[in-house]
């Protein structure tokens, strides 16, 4: 793979999510919006997953400080966004360094890890509920704008501009995520995914270099879930730091193709559509709970005949017609 | 004083009943490393068998428990021969997003057969009591135990003293070493998956009476189990036992002295410590496998 | 169960969402209703998910609305329906996906989250949102234009709660001094709790709450929270519950032999549903909770529940059902008065809503300049023989109340 065609199809990628809207009804936008957000959130979590092998089950955790943080300014003190996102992703770093720092330095791995992030994800749900300051179960509840207020300065306003804000932001951590993977930062996350030990021998500062990762990939869930929150208009401790929205979270880039920077977003691509697809079908049919079957179905199917993901099984396809001679699987476009 | 006792009495039952819950995800995860995020779906598809035993026999919960044990059993070992056997030397995370679309299925099905209402069942005994001295302890948790506790002997009987049982626990030592010494380790496996789901089906006819039976409680007991197996030390079954004990009685001194919305916390809190100081577990043999 | 739906917009729907001719779709800013075409009227509600089982109660009061009313509005109407899976972000999208399919007003959608994301998409297309079922006191607050809600807030559930407790203790002469508050750590429970802290001295209630225990949404056990109530040896419990959790109150309070003088939720979901009359039997019985509810007098109720009761034989009437059911009373109304499907006209329409006869206990519906509806009243409901029955307030009781209750062990 060339360096230029990716950089071409981006470009052309951005044109023309660009200038949908003059196309596409608010409906579709949404759709799209919704998409941009996996996106976010599934490269993010993918620097985790897919390029240093570091499995989290709780990032919901960080999307929920990044969303309360900014939420709660915004509310409690009229704070603009344009503080409190940056502020959110503080935290979302803090936190990823603390609980990066306690679980390698006590040499927590895989399925250990994972059950730590979900015990601290959990704990912090509680704690959010129970918290009058950020208002507990009854949630937080964003002003409304005036009508002389800047939606701008607040980013309190439509979809369209929902839209635009999680096009950017996508962007935005998908040219982060590739400046990183492909410098020598990825160079070391891979080294560690591959094999930690040789790793440490080649000299690699392996626990610094995963403390890293997470701290990154907490303030960029953080930011997502700050727009997240300014979107919907209320948060609540269920919804943004809930079990649930931490199996979203990796859902799509799973599905789209671990360690490659196309696969979360083909993820959040086939994902999002198909939740609605499986709602639509639902709804017709009129049987509750058939959404729920179709989505775990379409699941199952992926994950067995594409266990690496649809990504790396597309472009396999792609080069073979291109090349017949095998090309290594090891280029991160 | 009174209340502390009623309070540590009612939170050792209430552990014995989260043992139960647990026991099935321990035995999958200590013979296979599989981390069974389906286990609560599991629990509640044998609390629909336990309502409906009731419901349409009238037999008790206790006597459903063999019926949904059964099932499971079935449902486990299908599921382990067909599909699971397949992913037991892949990844974590894509054996998790298996698990989450079985959940995701069996969720759907709950709610397409049944429908969203809880499902309570109505007999004498959710109401009985009796009383030790000044304790007093209810039925349904009794029976619960009680069920829990023949359940545990059989399986430590199973393991010890059967071929099969040998097998599993030759598997759980050393894969490797068991299929060198000729044992067919996909039978073994889809055994193993089959008992640990019959636990997960067993648990959940016998605590269909205590909570209420409705498509969306799997989560719940998922994360129980988790917390209590690991606790207690993944794999080990008595440590099950006594991480779920342990568990109950954190949660109820927690809601007597603190604040009962708070209670959670304190089992995750308690979670957190044991993953970073004692990973094997406080009752696990030392040096845990990670 | 089944809904008739027009499948060729769902499939052209679905062969977009499949990729194919995705952006031929015209941009829509506006709906469009074109003369002639039936009324869309969009609904929105959490059929599947956490929620399901409330948001399946409301559909039946929609579905039973749009099989009775729908000739009232006088133009064809039809009604689609949209699932937000208990997702409060689903909201805002199920809101575009109706208001896309030609949907001039909407109905919704029963969580304060989703209402508000719907509501959001509703404000953007200027398209009315009805608010069937909803109580945070936000959602009024928010700035709305488009917004009508015909559900009381917390803090008008607990004023009207404090007028029915006061009711029944002058009818039955039985004064408790202490009560002790249970309530469920979520949304509701919070909205309500914080209600009646800020209006229980205000309104000057001759009771003293000595003790609030809070527990959570999640609870698998209630021994312990229910045993601390007990030790407070307060004369009421008052629970604000869901209705597991209320189960589990019933069953411990058995168990533990704790007989209060009464046990009475202000202004809880619960005790009135057929899950918990079904779980509890007697147990269930004598538990009071004070709740917006139908009108039992009144004939056009007594029709409309007679017809449900046809309709759903193993289901009951209760507030979820009797409030969408009310949302399309006024919608038809709307539209009868507006003679179009514009949603400006039927906005026009919605604000000047008077409806004297609707199944729901309260005045004539009206809206105020926030949209919300102030004149919903608030009964006293007891459980008796498991059925929830009205005792209050006088006017409109069908029951004696029972209190102090019955001990458990005398049942």
């Amino acid at each position: 793979m060339t360096r230029t065609l990716p950089l071409a199809a981006s470009a052309a990628a951005l044109l023309v999510f660009g200038f949908a809207p003059l196309a596409l009804s608010p409906y579709w936008l949404s759709l799209l919006t919704i998409i941009f957000f996996y996106v976010c959130v599934g490269q993010a979590w993918n620097l985790m997953m897919g390029y240093t092998g570091i499995l989290s089950l709780g990032n919901s955790l960080f999307l929920g400080l990044g969303g309360y943080v900014t939420a709660v300014l915004a509310s409690r003190y009229g704070v603009v966004p344009w503080i409190g996102l940056p502020l959110g992703a503080l935290v979302g770093a803090a936190m990823g360094v603390v609980i990066a720092w306690l679980g390698f330095r006590f040499s927590v791995r895989g399925v250990y890890f994972a059950l730590l992030t979900i015990a601290f994800a959990e704990f912090f749900r509680l704690l959010f509920d129970n918290w009058d300051y950020v208002g507990g179960a009854g949630g937080v509840f964003l002003p409304s704008l005036g009508p002389d207020e800047s939606i701008l300065l607040h980013l309190r306003g439509s979809g369209l501009l929902f839209y635009y804000a999680f096009l950017v932001l996508a962007a935005a951590v998908t040219a982060i995520s590739a400046l990183l993977v492909n410098g020598r930062h990825g160079f070391f996350w891979r080294a560690i995914r591959e094999d930690e030990e040789a790793a440490r021998a080649l000299g690699v500062r392996a626990r610094s270099m995963k403390i890293l990762v997470v701290a990154i990939s907490g303030a960029m869930t953080a930011v997502a879930g700050g727009l997240f929150g300014l979107m919907n208009g209320s948060l609540f401790p269920d919804s943004m730091l809930g079990m649930g929205m931490s199996i979203e979270i990796i859902i799509a880039p799973i599905i789209g193709g671990l360690g490659t920077l196309v696969g979360p977003i083909v993820g959040a691509f086939f994902v999002v559509p198909v939740t609605e697809i499986a709602n639509d079908v639902g709804q017709h049919v009129g049987i509750f709970g058939l959404n729920t079957f179709v989505y775990g179905v379409m699941v199952f199917l992926v994950i067995v005949f594409l266990p690496e993901g649809i990504w790396p099984r597309l472009r396999r396809l792609a080069t073979r017609r291109q090349r017949p001679d095998e090309t290594d699987g090891g280029s991160d476009a | 004083m009174d209340l502390y006792l009623q309070v540590l009495a009612g939170g050792v039952l209430n552990g014995v009943v989260y043992a139960l819950i647990a026991i099935g995800l321990t035995i999958i995860f200590g013979v296979m490393r599989l981390v069974n995020f389906a286990h609560g779906e599991m629990v509640v598809i044998g609390m629909y068998i336990g309502y409906w035993c009731f419901e349409l026999i009238g037999i008790s919960p206790l006597a459903a428990m063999p019926v949904a044990a059964l099932a499971l059993f079935a449902l486990g070992y299908v599921l382990q021969l067909t599909v699971v056997n397949a992913f037991i030397s892949r990844p974590h995370h894509v054996q998790f997003i298996l698990f989450i679309s079985f959940a995701l299925v069996i969720t759907g099905l709950h709610m397409m057969l049944f429908g969203p209402t809880p499902r309570g069942i109505f007999s004498m005994a959710s109401f009985e009591t009796f009383d030790i001295g000044p304790l007093r302890l209810d039925m349904t948790r009794v029976q619960a135990a009680a069920g829990a506790i023949v359940l545990m002997a059989l399986l430590f009987v199973f393991l010890r003293f059967t071929t099969t049982g040998q097998a599993i626990r030759a598997a759980a030592d050393s894969r490797i070493g068991a299929e060198v010494i000729g044992i067919r380790i996909n039978r073994v496996f889809a055994i193993t998956a089959g008992i640990g789901m019959a636990c997960a089906g067993a648990a959940g006819a016998l605590v269909a009476p205590m909570f209420d039976t409705h498509p969306f409680l799997a989560p719940e007991f998922t994360l129980l189990a988790f917390i209590v197996v690991i606790i207690g030390g993944l794999g080990s079954i008595p440590g099950a036992i006594a991480g779920g004990i342990l568990i109950g009685i954190v949660e109820a001194l927690a809601a007597v002295m603190i604040n009962p919305s708070m209670k959670s916390m304190f089992s995750y809190a308690l979670l957190v410590l044991v993953l970073l100081v004692r990973p094997a577990g406080l009752f696990g043999a030392a040096g845990g496998r990670r | 169960m089944t809904t008739k739906h027009e499948w060729d917009i769902s499939r052209r729907r679905l062969l977009q969402a499949a990729g194919a001719a995705a952006l031929s779709a015209p941009f829509i800013g506006r709906p469009v209703w074109a003369q002639g075409k039936p009324v869309k009227i969009g609904v929105i509600l959490p059929t599947s998910g956490v929620l399901a089982a409330p948001g399946q109660a409301s559909l039946r009061g929609v579905e039973l609305g749009a099989k009775l009313l729908s000739e009232k509005a006088g133009m064809p109407v039809e009604f689609v329906y949209a699932d937000t899976e208990s997702v409060p972000e689903n909201g805002r999208v199920a809101a575009e996906r109706l208001i896309q399919d030609g949907c001039t007003l909407l109905i919704g959608a029963w969580d304060t989250g989703a209402t508000i994301s719907a509501a959001q998409a509703a404000e953007q297309a200027k398209v009315p949102i009805l608010v069937n079922i909803a109580s945070a006191p936000q959602i009024t607050e928010q700035g709305f234009t488009q917004l009508f809600r015909n559900f009381p807030p917390a803090t008008t559930l607990v004023y009207n709660a404090v007028a029915r407790i006061k009711d029944l203790f002058a009818h039955t002469g039985v004064q408790p001094k202490t009560a002790v508050l249970l309530h469920v750590n979520d949304t509701f429970g919070k909205g309500v709790t914080g209600g009646i802290n800020a209006l229980w001295d205000k309104l000057d209630v001759p009771i003293e709450i000595v003790d609030q225990i809070s527990y959570d949404l999640r609870a698998r056990d209630l021994s312990v929270e229910v045993a601390k109530a007990k030790a407070t040896g307060a004369d009421l419990l008052m629970p604000v519950t869901r209705v597991n959790d209320a189960i589990l109150i019933v069953r411990e309070m058995v168990r533990q032999n704790y007989n209060p003088m009464g046990i009475i939720g202000p202004g809880s979901p619960g005790p009135y549903e057929k899950a918990f009359t079904d779980a509890t039997g007697k147990y269930g019985d004598q538990y009071m909770v004070s709740v917006p509810w139908y009108d039992p007098t009144r004939d056009l109720t007594k029709q409309t529940i007679a017809s449900f009761n046809k309709e759903y034989p193993n289901e009951r009437f209760e507030l979820n059902v009797g409030f969408s059911y009310e949302a399309v009373e006024i919608a038809v109304d709307a539209l009868s008065r507006a003679q179009s499907g514009e949603p400006a006209a039927i906005h026009d329409a919605l604000k000047t809503t008077d409806l004297k006869d609707h199944v729901m206990y309260g005045g004539p519906i009206v809206f105020n300049e926030k949209g919300q509806n102030p004149n919903i009243g608030g009964v006293m409901l007891q459980n008796q023989d498991s059925e929830p029955l009205v005792i209050g307030p006088q006017e409109i009781a069908v029951a004696e109340p029972i209190f102090p209750m019955t001990p458990f062990q005398d049942r």
